[in-house]
């Protein structure tokens, strides 16, 4: 049963940058999930999935210390979570830029960089050179000066991963960055951040909807569904078997001769597993 | 006082009336201090809480004598409590303009109610809601100018979590900015700077100073650093000229500032719409791009 994961957490825990142990995640009276157990280490790529109102962004929430686990511990570099860590990259879901907004790129990439500090710095010319090169990593140098409110849905994408990047975190926590993107989009977007995550060794968790175009590049999935949390490889964890095991229920794994797999009998839900 | 071609004998002529050297210091700080915070406020989408802490002054300003305090102090109780609510009720602007409008119903009753009580009547309503800067005391100016110290040390303080917070919330919260003392501070800032430069548009033109500048600057600038000086260089523009004009004319100061800065928006709109096009056009791309590879 590697899928629980208890027996990944186990194995090496000093070159693991996140690991959860019996970790629950809710609200005052409703828990989302329990038991989870995992841990991650440098420079995996993680995809996250499962039904809405799972509790994917309430893990993201947990790591960025905007929440507190209900139960179980959560460490990063073996301190408990806490907000504003410098070491977490960041893209939220639903990222909007108001049409009007007519502020160049590279400003708002260079906050990702100096924008907790207080005080008026007119001469940051460092942040100016690291926020061109972050965005030349997401070939999006040309996109610098152009106004926020004229982007397009992938470009703006882009401009969030270089502005998460800007501060060379190891943790990288990306909310659906490839909703609303066209399958090219989708595909140069996910060719970026496997990039980030193989040269920098940025270890990366990202929620998706779809695994699929994910399961090439991908480390490690997690499945988050029914108020339980499944991890571990792709290829164990997506398999009928083993989150038949993990549900109770029946659940069904569907395989195309491509590799597309499709997930079947795990209901759409919104968390309460009691 | 009549107006001739020599410009230079013009200004000495009228800088010769202490009521308008009073005018002009106090309409330059006002004007530095409004286009400053306004760009922020544009920047937020706060302009209906601005036009509120304004409306909300009025009601402090015309009940000040209640109390036994100068209007001026009412006005900034009044819109200092007004910019703690606000932010007390939470810091997404989006969905709150119902909840000002309310308040801000409430508050120009208020205010009616306070101005019939007080024997001046007519004219203290007039003065607070269409502006009275030619009848600006010295005590007042140096009030205005220690405000103006107040609100240009404040921005420059909180500037750069400041502007990463509005222009993107979720990651600035998630960086750890205090998002709670941040907005709270920036509304006090705001309610402050209100109060001063009703003293120049009035209640009810304060989006003549407040808003119009920094809006013409943000289509004018990607910069922000760059677009606060161009805000505050119109909004400077427009009092100066403002002043100058309705000293030769019968006509009032607050008409002429809100005339001014119409006029240049309607400008810069226009100009937008004319040269847009072109900017599209690939060939400014590639100019983007040589640019950056410079």
């Amino acid at each position: 049963m590697s899928i629980i994961g208890a027996k990944t957490s186990s194995i090496a825990v000093q070159s693991n940058l996140i690991t959860a142990e019996n970790l629950a995640a809710g609200y005052r009276e409703m828990t989302v999930w329990r038991d989870a157990n995992f841990a991650f280490g440098r420079g995996e790529f993680v995809a996250i999935i499962g039904p809405n109102g799972a509790g994917k962004t309430t893990l993201f929430r947990l790591l960025l210390g905007l929440q507190h686990p209900t139960s179980g511990s959560l460490r990063i570099f073996g301190a408990p979570p806490s907000r504003g860590n410098p070491q977490i990259g960041y893209v939220p879901q639903r990222h909007i830029i108001d049409s009007e907004t007519n502020i160049e790129c590279l400003e708002m990439v260079r906050l990702g960089l100096s924008g907790k500090k207080w005080g008026f710095n007119p001469f940051e010319h460092n942040d100016r050179d690291a926020a061109y090169a972050s965005l030349k990593a997401v070939g999006a140098a040309e996109l610098a000066h152009r106004p926020l409110g004229a982007l397009s849905g992938g470009e703006l994408q882009r401009i969030f991963l270089a502005e998460a990047l800007v501060s060379k975190p190891d943790i990288l926590l990306l909310d659906e960055p490839l909703s609303n993107l066209d399958l090219r989009r989708e595909t140069e977007l996910l060719h970026l951040v496997n990039e980030a995550v193989r040269s920098r060794g940025v270890t990366t968790l990202l929620i998706a909807h779809n695994i699929n175009p994910l399961l090439p590049h991908l480390d490690k999935v997690m499945y988050i569904a029914n108020g339980k949390v499944a991890t571990g490889r792709p290829m164990e964890v997506l398999t009928s078997e083993s989150l038949t095991a993990l549900y109770g229920v029946e659940v069904e794994v569907l395989r195309d001769p491509h590799g597309n797999v499709a997930i079947i009998g795990v209901e759409e839900h919104h968390g309460d597993v009691r | 006082m009549t107006f001739s071609i020599n410009l230079v004998s013009d200004l000495q002529q009228m800088l010769h009336y202490q009521f308008m050297q009073h005018a002009f210091e106090a309409g330059t700080i006002i004007a530095v201090i409004a286009g400053v915070t306004g760009y922020f406020v544009v920047l937020r989408r706060s302009a209906f809480t601005a036009h509120a802490f304004s409306e909300i002054g009025f009601a402090g300003a015309a009940g000040a004598f209640l109390i036994n305090i100068t209007p001026l102090e009412g006005f900034l109780l009044g819109s200092i409590l007004g910019g703690l609510a606000i932010a007390a009720l939470g810091r997404r602007a989006t969905n709150r303009d119902t909840q000002i409008g309310i308040v801000l119903a409430f508050a120009l009753g208020l205010g009616l109610l306070f101005i019939s009580l007080y024997s001046g009547y007519a004219t203290q309503a007039y003065s607070i809601l269409f502006g009275e800067i030619l009848g600006i005391s010295y005590e007042n100016v140096l009030l205005t100018l220690l405000a103006g110290a107040v609100i240009l040390g404040g921005i420059g303080i909180i500037y750069r979590p400041l502007l990463f917070a509005s222009l993107d919330e979720d990651v600035a919260e998630a960086k750890g900015i205090p998002m709670l003392f941040l907005g709270t501070f920036f509304m006090l800032l705001v309610a402050v700077a209100v109060s001063f430069a009703v003293q120049v548009t009035g209640v009810l033109l304060i989006f003549s100073l407040m808003v119009t500048p920094a809006a013409i600057a943000q289509h004018l600038s990607r910069k922000p650093q760059r677009a606060i000086l161009i805000s505050m260089a119109i909004a400077l523009s427009a009092v100066w000229a403002g002043l100058f004009i309705a000293f030769y004319t019968p006509y009032p100061v607050s008409f002429f500032i809100t005339a001014i800065v119409f006029g240049l928006y309607l400008l810069v709109r226009i100009a937008r719409l004319l040269i847009k096009p072109a900017k599209i056009a690939p060939s400014d791309n590639q100019k983007v791009r040589a640019s950056i590879s410079n």
